[in-house]
């Protein structure tokens, strides 16, 4: 069958699957369409490196097969920085590799306490804490812990991407004031 | 000190590439016209090859090639420390899942497709499964020279000429581990390019390309410079990538293809394609005094080293110079030996034959400690290595040990308050360990590193440029050594190039030596580049320059930091460029009578704190608090110092609670993480870092390597607590609920 499929605000119109009916999402968004920021780590929906949102609900995307986002719209860690890049011109946080859109402010909290070492879980860990935030804007340490429990990390032992989060969620929500801080 | 330069913490350079999705690992690589290829393996732990027939896999539509053991041109055998494994099976199988035949094809799905028709005719075998009892006569041979792989005997004080001195308490123990996974997230996966004049290049995710690439050439029967090994990105190492996976495979089928071959193993195929940490079985006797010194340790331990040696004999002379831990012990008797037998081939994993004896030799000091009535903090304290000690070894220790101090350290820290509104079947418990480890080779390898600095003025402003081929993993070591030139040459605009197989080696990425050796070589570059410097000085007229004087915020700076000349001024149009080798201080092979010798250039010392609350009526552990204390020497970076200790402490959780790869008769229970399970983020909490800086005087700034030790020492203390929280006398990891359920009194009968 015709894939049609917005990624990143960008339609991809009669993607053909004939070669692969049983592809997944994650097979067209990487093999097909060229974005590798979601990644295969275990192809069984355990790892969340392949994080991305489809019409708007955090999934999987190794778990999701290609027809399915047929007439949806996707969305990976490609498109986030550029959502953000006015407001941050301005803040100094650092640029996306090779364009001229500034990081989105989970990104850059993720650089700025030390929370990437491979950085092959990174662009799940990003895509999940985003999604987190906008349902959660304030989470507690132990929210954080919760909510993104479906993301491995081997590298950092997870603190300083928990403290990533938190440090993201101050400065997208403002300190916490007594009313919504958290126990 | 310098911004940027050592002791700072940077961001990470490829920080901004790996947040936004854009930096490109092994398995992100395309090349045009690339096909790709898929491996199948073997179903059984033993079996001989009768046949294998490709016909049908040749004729599926898209089929490219198909290649099995008797298309490999050149040594079909390959092997780190012992060549014994073969590129494909030939004439047999030794463990589930190994590779026998590699098809191309037109896409991945064909290739998956068409290996699944590769038609081998087997002649299962009973496979060879207990350790413990592969050395005995009616056990059947794994290989054809018998089943021991390695033997490393250390005989210390009295044990040198027969019997252990008499004890005032005696305690004995036998403990197991399972098989640990390093499940790395990034699988095994690499591009191989064929370079048109028979040679190939391969882009691949290692923690060593030139010993990669001494491997490859010799299985293609090429010359080496017909065949390039460059770094691919690495989603993470922890020792897995220290063997040949795929790399043959690729090569050969982009030789045979003239075409681009790219290979990326599935998450279950990484199961089979690297080696596991050694399951192993330990037998101690620990003698004291009366008055808690520690007088003899015996141990005998058997590491199970799977089908192929890998790393077997390194890992066997390590569990036995490491066997009693960071304790001063007139009289040592220990046996390590590792085995074949039909079990995953294990190897190389983040601790490297440390974490087994870790294990059993804490928790006989928690055993003595209770049988003397003391606290497990005081006895360990009182038998604590210093400066000065001597090792099982003969060692002598040159440079701080800080054992005693580090474990002060833990127990300064305050304790979680007590949670009054917890249930009655849920208790807690506190647990202590300590560990050593060796840094960088040992028994007298010379794990040299290469690099060369560049200085010159590039648009008006000065840059450096740094070179190595040392492969950045993750833990940072391209920061590194831009702090060292930052501090070393005062140039805020730095590049480092990761080099490929023909520049200089830099000596793996493991034994937590990168930043040690690699380090040494830049600094040393550096220093090169600098003399280089004063000697222009001196030849545009200055008066003769101090050696000591320094380079420093773009200017030479005499030896009151006041500055003498500007060096954009001073280097004009000219370019110094200067490499380096570092040569660690000799090491000596260990007696094979005695197990005397100076083994190492440096050793580690790290321990741990653990608490824990075990709900009793489920058998469910929850670590509720984590510390680390850590002698780092220098903290060359201190945050990514942090992120090693916080990422290896928690992997050492791991292998207390959780993971184990299963194996029955041989075979594989749980290849995917949903069988074979990891630390989540709900399931750890905050670890905290205690660091200690006692320099060392002997390496470069003082530093020591540090990124396993934090591993090896974490899996005692978790299980410590759990035992001070039951009263169960665990004796293996990973702990299980039954092993907890089975153990406690029935909370409906109390």
């Amino acid at each position: 069958m015709d894939i049609t499929v917005t990624v990143n605000g960008k339609t991809h119109d009669r993607l053909d699957d004939e070669d692969g009916p049983g592809e997944s999402l994650l097979f067209l968004l990487r093999e097909r369409l060229g974005l590798i920021g979601p990644k295969n780590a275990c192809e069984q929906g355990e790892c969340g490196s392949c994080a991305v949102w489809l019409d708007g609900v955090l999934v999987n995307s190794c778990l999701v097969l290609s027809a399915q986002a047929d007439g949806c719209s996707v969305r990976t860690v490609e498109g986030l920085a550029s959502d953000t890049a006015g407001p941050l011109e301005t803040s100094g946080a650092s640029r996306v590799p090779g364009t001229s859109g500034a990081l989105h402010p989970v990104q850059q909290a993720f650089l700025d306490t030390g929370a990437v070492q491979c950085g092959f879980c990174t662009p799940g860990m990003v895509v999940t804490a985003t999604d987190l935030l906008e349902r959660l804007p304030r989470p507690s340490d132990a929210e954080v812990r919760r909510e993104m429990a479906g993301n491995l990390c081997r590298c950092t032992g997870y603190q300083q991407i928990v403290e990533a989060v938190l440090l993201a969620a101050e400065r997208m929500a403002g300190p916490a004031s007594p009313e919504v801080g958290r126990p | 000190m310098t911004a940027q330069g050592i002791g700072t913490s940077p961001a990470r350079t490829d920080g901004p590439a790996k947040v936004s999705g854009t930096f490109v690992y092994s398995s992100d690589l395309s090349a045009e016209d690339m096909v790709w290829a898929a491996t199948l393996r073997s179903p059984h732990p033993s079996a001989l090859i009768r046949s294998i027939d490709t016909t049908a896999a040749l004729k599926f539509p898209g089929v490219l090639d198909v290649i099995t053991h008797a298309d490999i041109p050149g040594r079909k055998l390959f092997g780190q420390m012992k060549v014994d494994q073969p590129v494909l099976a030939e004439d047999r199988v030794r463990h589930h899942g190994e590779a026998v035949a590699v098809v191309a094809a037109v896409d991945l799905e064909t290739a998956r497709a068409a290996a699944g028709l590769v038609h081998v005719d087997y002649d299962v075998r009973p496979p060879v499964t207990d350790a413990a009892t592969a050395l005995d006569a009616a056990s059947d041979p794994v290989h054809p020279d018998g089943n021991l792989v390695a033997h490393t005997r250390i005989r210390r004080g009295a044990a040198q000429s027969g019997e252990l001195p008499a004890a005032d308490v005696v305690v004995r123990g036998s403990y197991s581990l399972g098989m640990q996974d390093q499940a790395f997230l990034g699988t095994e996966s690499g591009l191989a390019v064929p370079t048109g004049d028979g040679g190939v290049e391969l882009h691949i995710a290692t923690q060593w390309l030139h010993v990669d690439q001494e491997q490859v050439a010799l299985c293609l029967g090429l010359p080496p410079d017909k065949v390039v090994l460059k770094h691919a990105g690495v989603g993470g190492a922890f020792g897995a990538r220290e063997d040949l996976s795929l790399h043959v495979h690729a090569c050969l089928l982009a030789l045979r293809l003239n075409r681009p071959v790219k290979m990326v193993y599935t998450r279950t195929e990484s199961f089979f394609g690297h080696v596991h940490r050694h399951p192993a079985e330990l037998h101690y006797e620990h003698g004291a005094t009366s008055d808690g010194r520690l007088l003899y340790v015996r141990a005998d331990i058997v590491l199970d080293g799977g089908a192929y040696a890998s790393s077997s004999p390194a890992i066997a002379g390590n569990a036995a110079t490491h066997a009693v831990g960071p304790y001063a012990v007139p009289h040592v008797q220990v046996d390590a030996r590792a085995v074949y037998t039909n079990n995953p081939p294990c190897g190389a994993m983040r601790g490297f034959g440390t974490v087994q004896p870790c294990f059993a030799y804490e928790s006989q000091m928690d055993r003595l400690a209770a049988a003397l009535g003391m606290h497990p903090v005081e006895f360990r304290q009182r038998n604590a290595l210093r400066e000065g000690a001597s090792l099982p070894t003969g060692q002598v220790l040159d440079s701080p040990a800080p054992v005693a101090e580090l474990l002060e350290r833990l127990r300064g820290l305050p304790l979680p308050a007590a949670d009054p509104a917890q249930p009655a079947h849920v208790a807690r418990g506190v647990g202590y360990a300590a560990c050593l480890k060796n840094i960088g080779f040992s028994e007298g390898f010379d794990d040299y590193s290469t690099a060369r600095v560049r200085l010159e003025v590039v648009d008006g402003a000065l840059l450096a440029t740094v070179s190595s081929a040392a492969a950045e993993v993750g833990q940072g070591v391209v920061g590194i050594q831009r702090q060292i030139v930052a501090t070393e040459l005062g140039v805020h605009r730095i590049e480092v190039r990761q080099e490929d197989s023909r520049f200089g080696t830099a000596g793996p990425s493991s034994a937590s030596r990168q930043t040690y050796v690699t380090g040494g070589a830049v600094r040393e570059a550096c220093r090169r580049v600098r003399a280089d410097v004063l000697a222009l000085l001196h030849e545009s007229g200055a008066e003769l320059p101090s050696p000591s004087w320094q380079l420093h915020e773009g200017a030479v700076v005499d030896d009151a930091g006041r500055p003498v000349a500007r060096l954009a001024a001073l280097l004009g149009g000219r370019v110094i460029e200067r490499t380096a080798e570092f040569h660690h201080r000799k090491t000596f092979p260990l007696d094979p009578e005695t197990g005397q010798g100076n083994s190492s250039m440096q050793f580690g010392f790290a321990a741990h704190r653990a608490v824990v609350e075990v709900d009793r009526e489920l058998g469910l552990v929850k670590v509720i608090d984590l510390a680390i204390a850590q002698d780092v020497g220098r903290a060359i970076n201190p945050e990514a110092v942090a992120g090693q200790l916080r990422g290896g402490t928690v992997q050492g959780v791991g292998l207390a609670l959780l993971e184990e790869i299963e194996l029955d008769g041989g075979r594989v229970l749980n290849p995917s993480f949903a069988g074979y399970l990891l630390p989540t983020m709900a399931d750890v909490p905050p670890v905290r870092v205690e660091i200690l800086e006692r320099a060392d005087p002997h390496a470069p700034y003082g530093l020591r390597g540090i990124g396993e030790l934090p591993s090896i020492s974490a899996t005692p203390a978790v299980a410590a607590a759990v035992r001070a929280a039951t009263g169960i006398d665990l004796d293996r990891v990973p702990i299980r609920p039954d092993h907890l359920l089975a153990g406690l009194p029935d909370p409906a009968q109390q």
